[in-house]
């Protein structure tokens, strides 16, 4: 493998408080992708052999709940709101020209690591549909039109 | 004066934020106003909201807010002269909205700043609380919520008294009292409202909830996805329990207990309770098998009670007002309010809380203004993916849990979803069938297989490769999922599936045996082509296309090649002589 191996002291105190409390694993796993963004491989089998578990039983837990991602994400995430009520709005058109926009598919990540997909349930602004959340900030009332002119305001800003 | 900016989630999310920014960028210190937050006071159709008080009085309430507003608002404010913000003031027929409810549940929210504890108690707050604590045993309580009627508002209609009373009779050093605030129904955001708006309701509700039960802690599983609703429920811990309202001696009695949250993680099956517990306990939020009952054993394999938040919001208000007086309000077999969150084509959408036995015309065309843009209401679906779609001629259906199960849909957790005539009803069901086929958590075989078979047959419906008996097909494998399923999702994941077919068979059978979508929403089933006697040759259309599907000469008609054509409809968004048909 030619990835360097992830740097495990980030996560020491997250292993020391709660690596010993039973039913804990979920806390672990959500602080561990605070730190490091996504759950690194290496950084699963860490966590198994220090509560005294199985990678598989871990894997098992991360590859359960759509917080947990395995690879890394881009500088921007984009929450594309699969939502009832974004959905009557037209939200399968709105994230079908995102996608198509910059080339990626559902959990996907630009080349360039700027952008990363997700559709996500329901982001509760339900009267703003279709909504899509791009690193904590939702854009509302969306066209197809009006969300690649936000993306484009990223990369303009970004200076691509 | 005191100017109150709503900034619950959804307020934020339309730029609350910016507008409180541009406000603080103003003051120099000397100002005649304060400012102040509050949350969500539901009226999402509305947002952001600005209220402007004079003493305890509403004076104005700004609405459509923006960052631009700014200066006005602080001039208003500053001066006391308010026709410098009636440009902005919320018009008579929009505060019908909130005239039309009574609110229980949602009685404090967008009313207080959800982050003081002396605002919540100015309203009353721990009053019920404190009278339980002195004056009821846990008998009391559970009696009292019997004779409330109160029943499970997370969607299954539960009477509340019944889990409670099992769960004290339960023998243990150890009993757990959980909140299920893992909102995870795609159009419901109740919960998050009075989590993020009055966190210390829901502390008071558990923790009467907690002294009934004879509970040693509690446990809030919240979804991650709600971040400000988890920031300002630690706060009002933390404010609890320094005002002795959490811990050990509550308020100086004998009663201790204490609170912590528990972030989900995205699994929409953990909203069943057995899977919550699971998943509580660290584990993949799998049902387990019932009997045994949480109440018996649960989280740690210790008695536990699980109740939804909105159920909790309710029992603090209860005990101060008496049991009789929430019974009073409702019909035989639902008693109380439910709040529901309207959405989807409606004028006005938001969280609506009204007393059970309403119709849904009530709510949909009383509240709700009705359908936008002057459209055709079809349906509306309630419960989300464990609920149904429910069509016009049922728009007299009283809000009640018998009468809206007779329907095919459910109460469910609340949310309510209007569809007009643009909605394709086989696409509905599609879109919960994905969803629950992708949250089906794999334990039975009729559900993690069925939901995928379902799912498969309506791609192939609204893709134009139905085939003759697909309906039948679909009817059997429902029955085969409702039977063959352990929990409530895969027993109810066929719901949306049943009621449109039972509702809207033309609408199948049209997919079906006609290629064509009526609703004119699947666009495999759509052909795009050029009115020649009202093209004008504009090319505008031609311009548009972005696979180059128009051919044509200038002011002469144009047309669209059906090979080429990828049925996206910017054609028809641009032409100006309305000049495009699809059909």
């Amino acid at each position: 493998m030619g990835k360097p191996q992830s740097d495990f002291s980030l996560i020491k105190d997250v292993l020391d408080e709660y690596g010993d409390v039973e039913g804990s694993l979920i806390t672990i796993l959500q602080k561990a992708q605070e730190v490091y963004g996504y759950l690194p491989k290496d950084v699963i089998y860490h966590v198994a052999e220090r509560i005294g578990s199985t990678p598989a039983e871990v894997m098992g837990v991360a590859t359960f709940y759509s917080q947990f991602r395995l690879t890394p994400i881009g500088k921007y995430l984009i929450m594309s709101c699969q939502g009832t009520a974004c959905h009557v709005n037209g939200s399968e058109r709105v994230s079908e020209a995102v996608s198509e926009y910059l080339g990626i598919e559902n959990g996907e990540t630009t080349e360039d690591g700027l952008f990363t997909l997700e559709n996500v349930a329901c982001l509760g602004c339900c009267s703003l549909a279709p909504v899509i959340m791009i690193n904590g900030e939702a854009h509302g009332n969306l066209t197809p039109d009006k969300a690649i002119a936000v993306l484009k305001d990223i990369q303009a800003k970004e200076g691509c | 004066m005191r100017v109150v900016i709503g900034e619950g989630s959804c307020g934020v999310a339309a730029g609350a934020a910016k507008v409180h920014e541009a406000l603080d960028a103003l003051l120099t210190g000397n100002e005649n106003f304060e400012i102040g937050s509050t949350g969500c006071i539901g009226m999402c159709f509305l947002e952001p909201i600005v209220d402007l008080y004079d003493g305890d009085k509403l004076a104005r309430r700004l609405v459509h807010v923006s960052a631009d507003n700014a200066q006005a608002i602080y001039d208003a404010a500053n001066t006391g002269d308010l026709s410098k913000v009636d440009d902005i003031t919320i018009k008579p027929e929009d505060e019908e909205f909130l005239n039309g409810q009574t609110r229980i549940a949602l009685r404090h929210c967008g009313l207080i700043d959800p982050t003081s504890l002396n605002d919540y108690r100015a309203a009353d707050g721990y009053e019920g609380l404190q009278k339980v604590l002195n004056n009821m045993s846990p008998e009391d309580v559970i009696e009292e919520i019997k004779t409330s009627g109160l029943a499970g508002r997370g969607g299954a209609g539960f009477p509340t008294w019944f889990k409670w009373n099992a769960a004290r009779q339960s023998e243990s050093e150890e009993k757990y009292l959980i909140c299920n605030a893992d909102e995870g129904d795609p159009g419901a955001f109740m919960d998050r409202a009075v989590i993020e708006s009055d966190p210390h309701n829901l502390i008071e509700g558990m923790l009467i909830g907690a002294y009934a039960i004879g509970a040693t802690e509690m446990i809030v599983y919240v979804r991650a996805e709600y971040p400000l609703a988890i920031k300002h429920l630690e706060e009002a811990m933390k404010q609890a329990r320094e005002a002795n309202l959490l811990g050990k001696n509550i308020l100086g009695t004998d009663f201790s207990c204490d609170m912590r949250i528990k972030a989900g993680a995205g699994a929409f099956v953990c909203g069943e309770e057995t899977a919550l517990i699971e998943s509580l306990e660290g584990k993949r939020g799998m049902p387990r098998l019932k009997p045994p009952f949480p109440a018996q054993v649960g989280y740690m394999n210790e008695p536990s009670n699980i109740n939804n938040v909105e159920t909790f919001a309710n029992v603090a208000w209860i005990m101060n007002n008496g049991g009789e007086k929430f019974a009073a309000m409702g019909t035989e077999d639902s008693k109380g309010t439910k709040v529901f969150a309207l959405t989807g084509k409606i004028r006005k959408g938001g969280l609506v809380e009204i007393p059970m036995g309403k119709t849904l015309r009530d709510v949909i065309f009383g509240i709700g203004g009705g359908i936008r843009d002057d459209k055709e209401f079809k349906a509306v679906q309630m419960g989300g993916p464990s609920g149904g779609c429910i069509p016009k001629d049922l728009l007299d259906t009283v809000i009640d849990y018998k009468a809206l199960g007779a329907t095919g849909a459910i109460m469910g957790s609340g949310g309510m979803v209007v569809m007009d005539e643009s909605t394709c009803m086989v696409g509905m069901a599609k879109f919960f069938l994905d969803f629950t086929a992708s949250e089906s958590c794999g334990k039975c075989v009729h559900c993690r297989i069925g939901t995928k078979r379902m799912q498969e047959i309506l791609t192939r419906i609204v893709n134009g490769e139905g085939k003759e008996g697909d309906i039948e097909l679909l009817e059997d494998l429902c029955t085969a999922v409702k039977d063959g399923a352990l929990c409530g999702l895969g027993q109810t994941a066929p719901n949306p599936v049943l009621t449109t077919i039972r509702y809207f068979r033309d609408e199948y059978e049209a997919h079906i045996n006609e290629k064509k979508c009526p609703a004119k929403e699947c666009t495999a089933l759509l052909t795009y082509r050029i009115d020649a006697d009202k093209c004008r040759g504009c090319t505008l259309c031609a311009k548009k296309c972005p696979v180059s599907a128009i051919d044509g000469e200038r002011k002469n008609p144009h047309k669209i090649d059906p090979e080429k054509c990828i049925r996206c409809g910017q054609c028809i968004a641009t032409c100006k002589f309305g000049a495009i048909v699809c059909e």
